[in-house]
């Protein structure tokens, strides 16, 4: 099996990289991850993440502008089926729209828009933005996923905007956060976390393995 | 529920760790990646190192440092020290650190927190406050400082740290002056000022001697995470002890044991 990482210049791929090395181990020895932006490595790709921290417009503008990324993408995920992995802002582009900084188009791969949370949140509530630190998620449908995971897990959230999905199906498990927040959002073969599996000790390896084991 | 974090801070100089963990089982005591990596296992929601080498080459000893426990510790990593452009923001970031925290560099050049934050994202910018009390200041009473506390400014703590997340801070890291090394508890007066004032989680630091300090500080001071150094170094206090106190006055933890 070959992982690989999209390298477009997203901070955490380091992390996520050393997360999804470790996960192998358990794999066979002929498991492998990768980091590249090369159109002919992700087309050789079984699985594929795609990273991303900072801004909705911004990993938007990155991914642009390497050239036929976006095609190759859409070949790979939507027409073969690779299992494709989004985390963070690098979930959140697979929506229509992302109104970070200004209105973006997204991959639109999963349809909903990417709203800012502090317009959406009970400002009596006095809750901090970004929603950063760990939180559990509300789980309650069988799927593999959840494979050795429990609502005593935690996972390590960051963001300032969340996607709001527009149909309930492809929310797998949303997370507390004055609102119901999707952390986990799916469409066929295409998953999303809102969280950084990279950054969530135990239960995050634990969640990226059941990934990797999918299909 | 968003759980409170608990973070332990190791003090780095010259690629050593300051003040050692006295655990037996630790084969090198001075070593900063062993130290992560018990922390790590001990339930730490995060990790924080703050450089304080004498001079840029021994601080490039800092890179390796984080590089290694990026690859053995899956949570975030938080890098202080000596930071002073966008230069050294991306070498720390691509090492391996989640977060860099500005200090003394954000006062003496206070654009650097908004174009850090315009290059890297808001998530990644914590800005560290050194507060002291100051009798002459009529509006919050207390005052930044710089160089580790050694230099005192005339700037408001609490206007700063508007000023902050203005600028696009993610974060605050917020130590008194004043309560740091007394282990007489936190400064919840200072912590509750800025917190309240600001929309940005603020990281409550200096002055924890018992696991009451933090439940304190966390309730009456509207922190979202507390910083610690020797109660944890010195093996005082484990991050359970605090953990379970913390759980006792119903705050939300990540149950790591």
């Amino acid at each position: 099996m070959l992982v690989l990482i999209i390298d477009y210049g997203s901070g955490n791929i380091k992390s996520v990289y050393n997360s999804v090395k470790r996960t192998l181990h358990n794999f066979n020895k002929f498991s492998e991850v990768k980091v590249s932006n090369n159109l002919l490595e992700i087309e050789k790709a079984d699985k594929i993440i795609l990273p991303g921290v900072g801004s909705f417009d911004q990993c938007m503008n990155r991914i642009r502008k390497i050239k036929d990324l976006v095609e190759t993408l859409k070949n790979q995920v939507i027409t073969k089926k690779k299992p494709f992995l989004g985390i963070c802002v690098g979930m959140q582009i697979l929506a229509n729209y992302g109104y970070e900084n200004q209105k973006t188009k997204g991959l639109s791969w999963i349809n909903g828009e990417v709203k800012s949370l502090k317009d959406s949140l009970d400002n009596s509530q006095h809750l901090k933005i970004p929603h950063m630190g760990w939180n559990s998620l509300s789980i309650n449908k069988n799927n593999n996923l959840f494979n050795n995971i429990t609502t005593n897990d935690q996972f390590y959230f960051v963001h300032s905007y969340f996607f709001d999905i527009k149909h309930k199906k492809n929310i797998i498990c949303n997370t507390q956060y004055g609102i119901n927040i999707p952390a986990i959002v799916n469409q066929d073969n295409i998953f999303g976390f809102q969280f950084h599996p990279e950054k969530s000790g135990r239960s995050g390896l634990k969640i990226l393995y059941n990934w990797l084991k999918l299909s | 529920m968003l759980s409170k974090r608990v973070i332990p801070c190791l003090d780095v100089h010259n690629g050593r760790t300051v003040k050692g963990i006295n655990f037996v089982d630790l084969i090198d005591a001075g070593d900063p990646v062993e130290q992560a990596k018990l922390y790590n296992d001990l339930g730490a929601d995060e990790i924080c190192f703050l450089d304080i080498s004498a001079t840029n080459e021994r601080r490039k000893t800092l890179f390796n440092i984080v590089s290694k426990v990026a690859e053995s510790c899956f949570i975030p990593l938080t890098v202080g020290g000596g930071i002073k452009n966008n230069a050294d923001i991306n070498n720390l970031l691509k090492s391996g650190a989640d977060k860099v925290s500005i200090n003394s560099a954000a006062v003496f050049k206070p654009s650097l927190i908004k174009e850090a934050s315009d290059s890297f994202g808001c998530q990644c910018i914590v800005l560290a406050i050194d507060a002291y009390k100051d009798q002459s200041n009529c509006k919050s009473g207390y005052n930044v400082s710089t160089h580790g506390g050694k230099k005192k400014t005339d700037i408001d703590a609490l206007e700063w740290a508007i000023e902050g997340e203005k600028n696009g801070a993610g974060e605050i890291l917020l130590t008194s002056m004043n309560a740091d090394g007394t282990k007489l508890g936190y400064d919840i007066e200072l912590t509750s000022k800025i917190s309240t004032e600001v929309s940005i989680p603020v990281i409550a630091s200096g002055g924890a001697g018992k696991p009451i300090d933090m439940v304190n500080v966390l309730n009456k001071g509207n922190a979202s995470a507390v910083l610690a150094a020797s109660i944890f170094h010195f093996g005082i206090y484990s991050i359970e002890n605090v953990k379970k106190e913390m759980l006792k006055y119903s705050i939300p933890v990540r149950n790591t044991w």
